[in-house]
């Protein structure tokens, strides 16, 4: 029992949050223009395909990563095109995201490789000891950098505006359309960082449907969070915690339902959203849009 | 107030709309319409609900692209491509429905859209220093570190006219600016207004109240289903001549209400205590008794509990303590259902979300509530050729002008709607009446015949509890007034003996500390 919560506990947690701030960032970000964003799994998935196919043609994962960003801020254009541009339905959206985005990667794998679970071995990012790779501090520096741009610039009013308000943010001549766009694109491109971490990051290969839900419990994080940078930071952090501990308690052969363990995060999201723990506060103008025409 | 400066004729216009027509599908909204601002004036835009007033304004700012017409600001012409335009050119608009966010403090909504210099940094210290002084210099008292949702409404609207001064703007349009506010907030609006004027600027003034256009106009401008149909002086016209310009007809201004004979009490509420739905406490131990033959008005400044007044006494809304009675039977958290077995109707404030399902015909609509009724069903099943036939006396009756029962409600104008809604809750011949609100947005037609059937109604010895914003109509029906404040009844007055700024004072909670405790007028 002394080593477990130990050193490695704590790594691990890292190891298993980070690829979740990515997505979970992305998420506030989306949301808080307004733009609800079920598909960051979907964007995940193209994002560690795309990574592993760039590595494995460039020869370097940091090609693999730009590749990786690049393929799901495509994907996450075509929601912003659906959501923003056709006022679609934004869960009909997320949800075909989501399922091309398990596909597509399917149907490559097979086309390129002749492989239909995985993608061949890739080199990885460089690690930076303690089995964590490089993208781990990117993703802590990533949060304090989106509550800055959110609360102390410009920019970050004006998308507190559009996603709050979008007709009185248009009465004041901000031009909502492009603030959505642009936070859904950056979704897109953190969720696809978030993916890349998981493919060339964590692992040396892409395989099939590996994102395995990660996308959603980052949506849980940005609600677990209240929409706010470092709560979901909070979030990502238990959520990571729960996965690790449920690995340590295997590893250790506890005589815990590991799967209990890993149902928390969940458990507690719901109980987070009864509103029995606190007010849920998402931005008021979430799914709504600028004109009523 | 101010002594109303005549602007001279010989000030120039700063907005001139002429022939301006704008239609959407199925409706003309701006069917010709000319209007001309001069300088330095306080112009009202005078019209029914529905007459076309914003849809002018919005056309003015942009955000409506005109069919017809020719705009002219300072002489030149104008099409402005979308409200930031209309600003450059120095407009400036106090939305009808503020366009302010809550979650923002006073600063953040003020400069948002025109934050300042173009770093990446928000200055947060440096504009609420800006907003300070510029608040400072026109007398509008605010916080600009006050969060927005926590400032009363009257508040919240200075904050729109502080945005619409911050972006430069001279001519400022206010769309029924005191629609939300008491009487008390109402003259401190006027008093910006002259202020504002004395310091050169111009306003136009929307409203569809005679009393405003006399009380802060120098000029008036006559609007009539989308037509101009006069331009007057104010100091040179009458309110019945302004109510015939704009109704097109000559009007009641009141309603013949001989004097009340009231009988038992029919509703009677003690010492509710209700929670409203974000948790907060609505109704701190209310008191009311509502008789047979009487209209008991309850007057207020909207969000003070109205709503979860009506909605318990309704049935939708539990109380956490307190006790209604319906004639002898203790009703207290009851259903809807209940209730109308027991002899409550009720018209809802909000027709379409409550009163109305918007896409049945009119014979469903009639039928809602009623299914048990034995006029319309035999054991489960509907009969439908007597709910034609009752749907069709009614509409003659109530005069809901549609094609045929079978019409769908959503087509039908928003003073039909709530005469079908009266139809039906009046035909089930009730002993206690729950109407809130019931002319809101409806024509001024409409709101006679409204007025009429509430006292009728009264007549024939039935309770009829009035809820409404409009101290106006509060103040033409009412045998009774009881105003309602943070969830209590803070004053009994009766009708005719008590006067708007009486009743203001304590709308706005104050008045009761002089006279200790609630006191009764007379
Ligand atoms: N966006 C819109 N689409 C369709 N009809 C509209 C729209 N806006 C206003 N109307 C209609 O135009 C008419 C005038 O409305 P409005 O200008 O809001 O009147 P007012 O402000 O004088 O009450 C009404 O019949 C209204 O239903
Ligand atoms: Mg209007």
């Amino acid at each position: 029992m002394d080593d477990f919560f130990s050193f490695d506990l704590l790594t691990a947690t890292l190891r298993f949050s980070a690829p979740l701030i990515f997505a979970a960032m992305g998420g506030l970000l989306c949301e808080r223009a307004g733009v609800m964003n079920i598909a960051l799994e979907g964007f995940m998935l193209v994002g560690a395909f795309a990574a592993a196919a760039g590595t494995y043609y460039a020869e370097t994962p940091f090609a693999g990563l730009v590749a990786g960003m690049a393929a799901a801020m495509l994907a996450a254009t075509i929601h912003a095109f659906w959501c923003v541009t056709l006022r679609g339905d934004q869960i009909v959206a997320g949800t075909a995201i989501n399922l091309l985005g398990v596909g597509i990667p399917a149907f490559l794998l097979q086309r390129i490789w002749g492989t239909p679970g995985g993608s061949p071995q890739v080199e990885r990012l460089p690690g930076i000891g303690a089995g964590l790779n490089v993208l781990v501090p990117v993703a802590l520096v990533l949060v304090p950098i989106v509550h800055y741009v959110v609360y102390q610039t410009r920019a970050g009013l004006r998308i507190q505006a559009a996603g709050e308000h979008p007709r009185a943010a248009a009465s004041v001549g901000i031009d909502v359309v492009r603030y959505r766009y642009a936070c859904v694109i950056a979704s897109g491109a953190l969720a696809g960082l978030g993916g890349a971490y998981l493919s060339i990051g964590d692992l040396s290969q892409y395989t099939n449907n590996m994102a395995a839900g990660r996308g959603f419990i980052a949506i849980a994080a940005v609600i677990f969070g209240n929409w706010t940078p470092f709560g979901t930071l909070g979030a990502t952090l238990l959520f990571g915690a729960a996965q690790a501990t449920r690995v340590q308690v295997q590893a250790l052969g506890l005589n815990v339902a590991p799967d209990l363990i890993g149902a928390l995060p969940y458990l507690l999201t719901l109980i987070v959203i009864t509103g029995l723990v606190r007010r849920s506060d998402p931005p008021a103008g979430l799914g709504k849009h600028a004109t009523a025409e | 107030m101010a002594h109303p400066q005549q602007p001279g004729a010989d000030a120039p216009p700063v907005i001139e709309m002429l022939g301006i027509v704008k239609r959407f599908p199925g409706v003309v909204a701006n069917d010709g319409i000319d209007l001309v601002v001069l300088r330095g004036e306080i112009h009202a835009l005078l019209g029914e609900n529905g007459a076309g007033k914003s849809t002018l304004m919005n056309v003015l700012f942009g955000l409506y692209r005109p069919d017809e017409g020719v705009i002219r600001v300072d002489g030149k012409p104008a099409a402005f491509a979308g409200p930031r335009q209309a600003v450059g050119a120095g407009l400036g608009m106090v939305h009808q429905h503020f366009m302010l966010i809550p979650r923002f403090s006073v600063t953040e909504n003020v400069i948002l859209g025109a934050e300042g210099n173009s770093t990446l940094h928000l200055d947060r210290d440096a504009a609420e220093q800006t907003v300070g002084a510029l608040a400072e210099e026109y007398g509008l008292r605010v916080d600009p570190r006050a969060k927005l949702a926590d400032l009363p409404v009257g508040m919240q609207q200075r904050v729109e006219i502080l945005r619409a001064l911050y972006q430069g703007s001279r001519t400022l349009i206010l769309d029924e600016p005191t629609a939300l506010l008491t009487p008390q907030e109402v003259d401190e609006l006027y008093a910006v207004l002259h202020r504002l004027r004395e310091g050169g600027g111009t306003i136009i003034f929307i409203t569809h109240k005679l009393r405003e256009v006399a009380a802060i106009s120098d000029r008036v401008t006559v609007i009539r289903r989308g037509k101009t149909v006069g331009t007057r002086i104010t100091k040179e016209t009458t309110a019945p001549e302004l109510a015939e310009l704009m109704v097109g007809r000559e009007v009641i201004l009141r309603v013949e209400r001989p004097p009340a004979s009231p009988g038992e009490p029919v509703l009677v509420a003690e010492n509710l205590v209700v929670t409203g739905s974000r948790g907060e406490p609505a109704l701190r131990g209310l008191d009311l008794t509502l008789r047979r033959g009487e209209i008991l008005g309850i007057c207020g400044v909207e969000g003070n509990g109205q709503t979860e007044l009506v909605e318990t006494l309704a049935g939708l809304r539990r109380p956490d303590s307190g006790r209604v009675r319906l004639k002898d039977q203790d009703v207290t958290g009851q259903d809807p259902i209940a209730l109308r077995r027991a002899g409550l109707s009720y018209i809802p404030e909000d027709r379409h979300n409550r009163g109305l399902v918007l896409d049945f015909p009119l014979t469903e609509n009639v039928l809602l509530g009623n299914t048990e009724a034995a006029a319309f069903s035999r054991g489960w099943r509907i009969l439908r050729g007597a709910l034609d036939a009752i749907t069709r006396r009614l509409m003659r009756v109530f005069d809901v002008r549609a094609p045929s029962p079978q019409t769908h409600a959503r087509a039908l104008s928003g003073g039909n709607q709530q005469k079908l809604i009266i139809a039906r809750e009046l035909h089930r011949e009730p002993d206690a009446l729950l109407a809130a609100q019931p002319t809101r947005g409806v024509d001024v037609g409409a709101i006679e015949f409204v007025h009429r059937q509430l006292v009728r109604e009264r007549d024939q010895g039935r309770g009829v509890l009035l809820i409404s914003f409009d101290l106006d109509e509060i103040l033409d029906l009412s045998d009774r007034i009881l105003v309602l404040f943070g969830g209590r009844i803070v004053g009994e007055f009766v009708s005719g003996r008590v006067s708007r700024t009486e009743l203001g004072l304590r709308m706005g909670g104050r008045g009761e500390e002089e006279r200790g405790g609630v006191a009764v007028a007379d």
